[in-house]
């Protein structure tokens, strides 16, 4: 089994690096985008027994920071 | 004052952390990221900055959860002492041991250079060399030092006397221009700037020493 994780800053925490590609977007002429929000993807390659609670347990321990981040996860 | 300073792989201020735990009077030992322990009747385990495994994931994340974090989790919670100095500041919000996170500057660039920082209470081990409402000179050299914790956070931060530092000019988009922290028991200190970088007439300051002085003063058995 393999999960793929999404992880993003919460909404209401400032993104920087996700404004400094809006700006450079509007820069090479792209209109119209409202908003950049940048965040991160790890992917899990899953040994057998490995739960979804455990990948649960595993995005709260380190894979994110829920003090900043929030966190999806897409089982395949 | 015993004192230890842990040395992550990529640690690069742990030398300068304990040539300042010495200037004070220290005894100093270096612990390794992969020890289980901490050397024996340590008061004060210093986190030093740089840049510990790479700041893979996130800054402090994967040295939070190293072998040696254990002890020094254990160390906090039975009453130790505990400072983090900007990597270390990250490592310490990574461990739960402090609230909140450090984010990227809000200018997105490395930010290296002497700051004005106003000492917000003398109420604590570290900062009782200083009168509150001084303002000292401390350098700062970090790409993610922006503090950022939710509205109730800060508030009780404020409201229990926990802000240790505020920056005089924010330099990284902080929230209410916080520089540094204590814990609860106001035994564990973290902060961005680094006192350990203004201990010397040669760093081109010292308004860093009376911390570690302090420090040395309420740890020193008369």
């Amino acid at each position: 089994m393999k999960a793929r994780v999404h992880v993003m800053l919460k909404n209401g925490v400032l993104d920087p690096q996700g404004e400094a590609v809006r700006h450079a977007l509007g820069a090479l002429g792209f209109e119209g985008v409202n908003g950049v929000r940048q965040g991160k993807v790890i992917e899990l390659d899953l040994g057998a027994g490995t739960s979804e609670a455990d990948v649960t347990a595993m995005c709260e321990k380190l894979l994110a920071n829920t003090v900043i981040e929030s966190y999806s996860v897409e089982f395949a | 004052m015993r004192a230890a300073v842990v040395v992550f792989p990529g640690s690069n201020c742990d030398r300068d952390l304990a040539v300042a735990f010495e200037a004070a009077g220290a005894e100093v030992e270096m612990v390794w990221h992969k020890d289980s322990a901490l050397p024996r009747g340590v008061d004060v385990v210093g986190i030093p900055g740089g840049f510990s495994y790479g700041d893979y994931l996130r800054c402090g994340a994967i040295a939070a959860q190293s072998t040696i974090c254990g002890a020094v989790k254990a160390h906090a919670e039975r009453g130790g002492y505990v400072l983090g100095v900007c990597n270390g500041f990250q490592v310490l919000t990574e461990t739960g041991l402090l609230p909140g996170a450090l984010l990227h500057n809000a200018g997105l660039k490395y930010i290296c250079k002497t700051v004005g920082l106003k000492v917000v209470t003398s109420s604590s081990d570290f900062t009782a060399g200083y009168n509150a409402g001084d303002v000292i000179d401390v350098p700062i050299a970090h790409h993610d030092g922006n503090y950022f914790a939710d509205a109730d956070t800060i508030a009780r931060l404020q409201g229990d006397d926990r802000v240790a530092f505020t920056y005089t000019d924010n330099p990284n988009g902080a929230q209410a221009d916080i520089a540094g922290i204590l814990s609860d028991n106001r035994r564990v200190l973290g902060m961005m700037p680094h006192p350990e970088r203004a201990v010397d007439a040669g760093h081109g300051g010292t308004d860093g020493m009376a911390l570690f002085r302090a420090l040395a003063g309420a740890l020193t058995i008369a």
